[in-house]
């Protein structure tokens, strides 16, 4: 396991593991911000322009580590993978180029100018810039999710002579049947993040009895915001988005339900540990028959089992594709109840005294970003062996001439260089929610520019 | 049909000028910075001059990477690849240079300031310096291979033949240039925004720096025929070209004439022509290469050889400038909406 394409893969995906940590919270506070921008304009409320400052800058944090992890990836197409760019550049180019045209050019400007120009321009151009950096936060998704939608789902494509591909339609790449759930799904996801982080900071607040105004307000939109995101991302986008695996990607389907043998009447493993020697489910807890009929709606359709399908098809980490994908359905179910019981309680005027209800929303921060960082594997792990679903092998696909050495050696840059950067990141957003949202009155007046 | 593939040469050049243009003036404040800006007032207003702009100027590295990446993706992927290294380097720069400036100003502590200052003065410094000496790596050529692939080393022997390293002395050489040319550059800038003793400096730097590009332009010029013929040849046989060297000529005369009138955003904005007209001069010699062999001239990456299909060159026609034309738009309105000096501020909120 020494070969550069094993650190080539590794190398891409701790990089964008790591990465996505930062546009998660970006793209879902990006919406949240913009609501909370909105109150203050059309309301002209000085509260929530507050809220919104505060959070602005949580945001331009996450946005700036969010950028100096995003670049490598662009630049490790090239670099890592040259033999996959040559073959696909006519087609993944022209999504990675219009999303810096398009996206990535509108939110780099527009949070500069959202986080200088307090003083320079009244609140209708705060909150125009404010919708800017919504749009260009979206859309930098929805380039990169038309990137990835292709590498699951190639459509819109035809080869040349020397065997590249190349893009036959625009429309048809941004419209591919398997970007629209996949797009619900990830901005969803998103918004949890956002959403779980707000309402925890509120909950942190509350506990510590301080900023107990804003407090109300990130917990109420937070633990709101959430619930409803969390029900979106089961149903429909996260049930749709399983379908359309097991109608395009049968194999990875098998593969992270742990279903090994064609079945009709399927059971849905639940817990259990995939055997690779008897090809089993280890103590397995299952819900008899109820993969079947959640993919067909029958309780007797037959689903095709891994067993049906060539080795060397099989994706190549099949545990812990499995565990992976199990450990998303079960955060995200786990939501759900969370998130309605802190509702129900904010309705009946209960929450900002539930102390175990604070105590459990503060603690539960950290589980959205594992349940879309386990929701990424399971995609991309999903994806394997193939770099281009069905097309395009990632055996195939690695730099012939950069060395394992070499490889490894950037590998262990990277690996040193984020430890740093994350323990960076955690301290300065701590630092950044103790210091607490309130503005020192006469600060707030001559609008103080904000480095 | 009329081919687009030179069309999407001079796009990709244009986006990688800007782009020097654009964030060289923010390198360049960078790699002043430890000498221009001493305390830490003076610092914030460095900090404050380039804030509201940085951002978006680096994103023209990410659409000329992307860019080139849809047009020529065999010349982005030998490019990218034979220079693994110096490329790991730039993208921990950039790392180190965006984080600096993102926490720097998030503790009123003094050594904690100190640190992402240097980091931030390094970071930029060696930035300017690799792109100077990538730029140097495609003047000189790069050891291609008859699959039209290949991998430099970081140095080899240090000077330019069939096997060179991406260091060598004329790559380093043209580095040296790159930092100087952007340090100037950055102080223009700096001149333009700040007031008083920033701006005394500035100007003090900005004065003999223009010399000290004049020496190492003048010399790297010279020597640069011995080193990669071929651009010689391509104005020889279009010397329509050479309107693109005297423009550079032109525009750095113009920075002069400026500066003793005292008209600073002149004297910036012939600065950057300056380094438009260089950049231009440069891809007008490589034209049509992209990546030129070392050895074998064949195996050199051209706009022939190495372009996405036809299709996928007119489908990018259709958006891209519609893209860019709304990108030149909000940036101009953001220059504008931020110009003049910056003012000193008691009390800096961070973010």
């Amino acid at each position: 396991m020494t070969s550069a394409l094993f650190y080539d893969r590794l190398q891409f995906a701790f990089t964008a593991t790591f990465h996505y940590l930062f546009p998660q919270l970006t793209m879902g506070l990006a919406a949240l911000l913009l609501y909370l921008k909105s109150r203050a304009y059309w309301n002209r409320d000085a509260h929530y322009d507050e809220a919104a400052h505060f959070w602005t800058k949580i945001f331009a944090l996450s946005f700036a580590f969010g950028v100096v992890t995003g670049i490598p990836l662009e630049f490790q197409f090239g670099m890592n993978w040259a033999r996959f760019s040559t073959f696909a550049g006519g087609v993944i180019g022209q999504t990675l180029a219009m999303e810096g045209v398009f996206a990535f050019f509108l939110e780099s400007t527009f949070l500069g100018v959202l986080l200088f120009g307090r003083k320079t321009f009244g609140p209708f151009v705060q909150w125009m810039t404010t919708l800017m950096l919504f749009f260009g936060s979206w859309l930098s998704g929805l380039f990169i999710l038309a990137t990835n939608a292709w590498m699951q789902h190639p459509v819109a494509y035809a080869a040349d002579e020397a065997g590249a591909v190349h893009v036959t339609s625009l429309w048809g790449l941004l419209t591919n049947p398997w970007l629209v759930w996949q797009f619900a799904h990830t901005m969803t996801a998103a918004v949890v993040t956002g959403s779980f982080v707000m309402a925890a900071v509120g909950a942190y607040y509350l506990l510590s009895g301080i900023h107990l105004d804003q407090a109300k307000t990130f917990l109420r939109t937070g633990v709101v915001v959430a619930a409803l995101a969390s029900c979106l991302m089961l149903f429909p986008t996260g049930h749709h988005a399983a379908l359309q695996v097991f109608e395009h990607q049968p194999i990875k389907g098998a593969a992270f339900e742990g279903h090994f043998y064609t079945e009709s009447g399927a059971d849905l493993v639940i817990f259990g540990q995939p055997n690779m020697d008897t090809l089993t489910i280890d103590n397995p807890l299952v819900a008899p028959k109820m993969l079947s009929f959640i993919i067909h709606k029958h309780f007797d359709a037959e689903i095709k089992g891994l067993t049906e399908f060539p080795r060397e098809d099989w994706p190549d980490t099949m545990p812990l594709l499995y565990y992976t994908y199990h450990i998303m359905v079960g955060l995200g179910s786990l939501f759900i109840p969370l998130m309605l019981t802190a509702v129900v309680l904010l309705w009946r005027g209960r929450l900002f005294q539930a102390r175990w209800m604070l105590w459990t929303i503060m603690l539960m921060a950290p589980f959205p970003y594992i349940a879309t960082t386990a929701g990424w594997m399971t995609a991309e792990l999903g994806r394997q062996p193939w770099l281009v679903y069905g097309l395009f092998r990632t055996a195939d696909g690695n730099s012939r001439l950069v060395g394992s050495g070499n490889v490894l050696f950037t590998l262990l840059g990277f690996l040193g260089l984020y430890l740093l950067l994350g323990l960076l990141f955690l301290f300065v957003l701590f630092r950044t929610v103790a210091r607490g949202p309130a503005v020192p009155v006469g600060l707030s007046a001559n609008g103080k520019g904000a480095l | 049909m009329l081919s687009n593939e030179p069309l999407w040469f001079a796009i990709v050049a244009a986006v990688f000028a800007v782009y020097a243009v654009l964030d060289g003036f923010v390198f360049g404040a960078g790699i002043l910075y430890l000498f221009i800006a001493r305390t830490d007032a003076e610092r914030q207003l460095v900090l404050k001059a380039i804030g509201p702009v940085w951002k978006g100027n680096e994103v023209w590295l990410v659409a000329g990477g992307g860019l080139l990446f849809l047009a020529f993706p065999k010349a982005f992927a030998s490019g990218f690849s034979g220079f693994y290294l110096a490329l790991n380097l730039v993208l921990w720069c950039v790392i180190l240079r965006g984080v600096s400036i993102a926490v720097r100003s998030h503790l009123d502590n003094p050594l904690w300031r100190t640190f992402w200052d240097a980091i931030f003065a390094l970071s930029s410094l060696l930035l300017a310096l690799i792109f100077g000496v990538a730029l140097g790596n495609l003047i000189r050529g790069v050891p291609l291979s008859a699959d039209g692939q290949f991998f430099a080393a970081l140095w080899t022997t240090f000077t330019p033949g069939p096997t060179p390293g991406i260091l060598d002395w004329f790559t380093v050489l043209v580095g040296a240039l790159s930092v100087t040319i952007l340090a100037v550059h950055g102080a223009h800038f700096l001149i333009i925004k700040t007031e008083s003793a920033v701006h005394d400096r500035a100007s003090r730097i900005a004065h003999t720096g223009v010399w000290t590009v004049m020496l190492l332009a003048m010399v790297a010029i010279s020597l640069a025929p011995s080193v990669q013929p071929t651009l010689w040849h391509r104005y020889d046989a279009h010397p329509v070209g050479f309107v693109l060297p005297l423009i550079a000529v032109v525009a750095g005369a113009t920075t002069l004439a400026c500066r003793r009138h005292g008209w600073d955003g002149a004297v910036f904005l012939s600065w950057s022509l300056f380094i438009l007209g260089l950049f231009g001069s440069v891809a007008w010699g490589l034209f049509p290469n992209l990546l030129m062999a070392t050895g074998n001239p064949a195996y050199s990456l051209t706009i022939h050889n190495s372009a996405a299909s036809p299709d996928g060159l007119q489908l990018g026609l259709v958006w891209f400038p519609i893209g860019i034309s709304l990108v030149m738009t909000y940036t101009l309105w953001v220059y504008l909406s931020f110009r003049g000096k910056v003012a000193r501020s008691p009390v800096e909120e961070h973010y």
